[in-house]
């Protein structure tokens, strides 16, 4: 229950957030909507296509909806110059946006069309423009068919928003994703319970407004209105600017694992003794995380050198570490203006695991021995290694045929392992796990993984920024992997859970920096 | 708007719907302050011809003229606030009260305050404490009754009629037929009314034009149509009633 409380904490800044992006998206959506629905009421061509369209749109999974505008507005960005953000807030106002269409213009033009025939030619007959007759007869009929378009848009849009979380927009699906990631049910509770609560309350108010304008009964609806806008204000309260700040307020990222979580904590600890006011954007994509960073919507992330030599740098050979994170350092300056601050001291490379007996007993010790056996045995994998060049390098170094391929989130795959669903997983060489459940790790001969050495990349803002490199600077080195591996495990274990906050304190005192 | 009753001219009226004729090529006068009854059968042309007035129909061919003036010179808006429309299904707005339904033609055209609803209530017979209810709450002939005040509250001396009564009871029909030709003499207005019932048309009107598939068939008095003039289509109509009358009289007898 104290877990619970404890999540619950962090619920506001994400309320707010996620208020003022559903809240935009609503009034976006009904600026856009009830034009076009006015339109299409009375050109059956406009109807079709503008109700086509929403409907359209309608049937793309909310999730890829928002991972579309990513690409989208890159290329849009490019196309002018630069300037356009394509991930966090913008991306997830225009998917939720295009969301809420359907509903609202649906029922508006229902609404108008629904008209008693008679109504509508008296109107006419006594003389009234186009205008007024819009004004003083079909908007006062329509609207409580309209509100209750608004009142379904306002759910979906406030449940829908969740998922903005993955583009890199802070919503209360930090939470969810965040828990589902390192088993923290507590967090996805408070992520739920908090996401629902919303819609509920929205629910009514907007359902007020409807029976309001319904029963004509002014002082209801009129009631539910100020409550809705002031509520509104009232979530949306952490948000207001509040003066100083200002350059002071840096966004620390971090992928969709524990391993990140934790050092994000690590490397926002030192920013705050450093005095910046710290905020942390969870759970992006890794392939979002470096445009995200060159396009400065964060300041500091960790990557791994791997991850930017296959898939940013777009190279297939294999050079010797240090000498990688070297060309990585003159890369990313030179193309995106990125710093590289340093390396960590870990690596956290690809590692094909299998449980240790089993690896035994099929005598599996390395890749190439794993190519005979491949086509009895199935492959775990995380959700994006399939696709990812590391991959098809490795095929092409391993003719491996596995019987089957599954993606599982990190945390599922091992689960997966353990319980023999899979036989081979693609597990994390920093992992905790790897050493606790006594897996055996195959060694690569042919040396087709490239090296995954931690990088700490800055943003280009912060590139030359020294009051900020410096505060970075005393983790260049200082982080062993027997430590990262210990801390990673505090997370991801099934029984005595630490938060990632708890194990990035604990790895700042195991590491000799201040920790409390 | 001149105060005297307003004229009326039909010039060559035609209305097609594709290839369908509904009024075919009508020339008709229409002297200020006369009653006109237009009469026919459904689908006759006669209620088509009745909106060429204010434009809820624009003809195909032909024009109309109000007092010497084209109908289609200036805004339609503003020609439909001159002219009192009634039809069958009233279309009072139901989220406006008696009141506001009966003020919304000065409403709009800007002249709110001018508006003596009370005044109008008492024009046709309508209690005053009415005026703050919704029109949901009127029974059947309140709610004409309101339509013929909301029609004539801008000051109209042209009032189209178009099946006004059709959907009342045959008392509250009579009383409201009687009331409307009361209306008409003392304010001095032209009215034209559109029915399919004869009767009406003979009781109230000082001319009946008998209209069949899109042409005028008879144009007649009421006493020259009861005489037996106008031609056999308006005999076919007029036949009705007067059997009617025959009958109830040999119940007496």
């Amino acid at each position: 229950m104290s877990a619970f409380l404890d999540a619950l904490t962090r619920v506001p800044p994400l309320l707010a957030s996620h208020v003022l992006l559903s809240a935009a998206a609503l009034l976006l959506g009904i600026a856009i909507s009830l034009p076009l629905a006015i339109w299409s009421a009375r050109n059956a061509a406009v109807a079709r296509v503008a109700l086509g369209f929403a409907s359209l749109v309608q049937t793309v999974p909310s999730l890829a909806l928002l991972a579309l505008f990513y690409p989208l507005l890159l290329s849009l960005s490019a196309l002018v110059g630069g300037g356009i953000p394509a991930l966090g807030f913008l991306p997830s106002l225009i998917a939720l946006t295009l969301y809420a269409l359907l509903p609202i213009l649906r029922n508006a033009v229902a609404g108008l069309q629904g008209l008693d025939p008679a109504v509508s030619q008296a109107a006419d007959a006594v003389g009234m423009t186009p205008a007024q007759k819009l004004r003083l007869v079909e908007a006062p009929l329509a609207a409580p068919v309209v509100v209750a378009g608004i009142r379904t848009a306002a759910v979906w849009t406030i449940g829908a928003a969740t998922l903005s979380t993955t583009v890199g927009q802070p919503s209360l699906g930090d939470l969810i994703f965040a828990g589902l990631q390192t088993q923290n049910w507590a967090l996805v509770l408070a992520g739920c319970v908090s996401a629902a609560a919303l819609a509920l309350i929205v629910d009514a108010l907007i359902g007020g407004i409807e029976q309001g304008i319904r029963a004509r009964r002014r002082w209801l609806w009129i009631a539910s209105a100020a409550m809705l806008v002031t509520g509104t204000a009232l979530a949306t309260a952490p948000l207001w600017p509040r003066g100083g700040g200002g350059d002071r307020t840096v966004v620390v990222g971090a992928k969709n694992f524990s391993e990140q979580y934790i050092l994000a904590r690590l490397i926002g600890d030192r920013l705050t003794r450093a005095g910046y006011t710290v905020t942390y954007r969870d759970g992006l994509g890794s392939a979002l995380v470096f445009g995200a960073l060159s396009g400065g919507d964060i300041d500091v992330y960790v990557d791994y050198a791997g991850t930017i030599w296959a898939n940013e740098m777009k190279r297939s050979d294999v050079p010797e570490r240090t000498k990688m994170v070297a060309d990585i350092g003159a890369w990313a300056k030179s193309t995106h203006g990125v710093g590289l601050v340093g390396t960590l001291g870990f690596e956290n490379a690809y590692a094909f695991a299998m449980k240790a007996d089993v690896a035994r007993r099929q005598r599996i010790a390395s890749l190439d021995d794993l190519v005979k056996a491949a086509p009895g045995l199935t492959l775990g994998s995380d959700l994006e290694f399939l696709e990812r060049p590391e991959w098809a390098a490795v095929k092409r170094a391993y003719p491996l045929r596995f019987a089957r391929t599954t993606p599982y989130s990190p945390t599922f795959m091992y689960r997966a392992l353990q319980s023999g669903k899979a036989d081979v997983i693609s597990a994390f060489s920093s992992d905790g796990r790897i050493a606790a459940d006594k897996l055996t790790v195959l060694t690569d001969p042919r040396h087709a993984i490239p090296g995954y050495d931690a990088i700490l990349m800055v943003a280009p803002a912060r590139a030359n920024d020294a009051r900020f490199t410096a505060a970075l600077r005393p983790l260049v080195g200082r982080v062993p992997v027997e430590a990262m591996r210990t801390a990673n495990y505090q997370v991801d274990r099934d029984t005595d859970k630490q938060t990632p906050e708890a194990a990035a304190r604990w790895l700042a005192s195991k590491i000799g920096l201040p920790s409390s | 708007m001149p105060d005297q009753s307003p004229a009326l001219a039909f010039e060559r009226v035609t209305k097609a719907y594709g290839a369908t004729i509904a009024v075919d090529a009508v020339s008709l006068e229409i002297a200020g302050g006369s009653f006109v009854a237009l009469v026919g059968t459904s689908g006759s042309g006669k209620s088509t011809l009745l909106k060429t007035i204010n434009r809820l129909v624009e003809p195909s061919d032909g024009r109309v003229l109000l007092d010497g003036t084209d109908v289609t010179h200036g805004p339609a808006p503003a020609l439909r606030r001159r002219v009192g429309y009634v039809f069958q299904n009233i279309g009072l707005f139901p989220h406006m009260t008696i009141a506001e339904n009966i003020a919304i033609g000065l409403r709009i055209a800007g002249r709110g305050d001018e508006a003596d609803v009370g005044a109008l209530l008492d024009l046709v017979d309508l209690p005053r404490g009415i005026a703050g209810r919704l029109p949901d709450a009127l029974s059947g002939g309140q709610r004409q009754r309101v339509g013929i005040a909301r029609a004539l509250a801008p000051g109209a001396k042209l009032l189209l009629l178009d099946e006004a009564f059709g959907a009342l009871d045959p008392v509250t029909r009579d009383a409201l037929g009687t009331r409307i030709r009361e209306l008409h003499d003392r304010l001095g207005l032209t009215t034209i009314l559109v029915t399919h019932d004869m009767a009406e048309a003979l009781l109230l009107a000082d001319r009946v034009l008998v209209m069949k598939a899109g042409r005028i068939v008879a144009d007649a008095t009421p006493a020259a149509l009861v005489a037996g003039e106008g031609g056999d289509d308006a005999q076919a109509l007029v036949q009705v009633p007067r059997a009617q009358a025959d009958r109830l009289r040999a119940l007496v007898a």
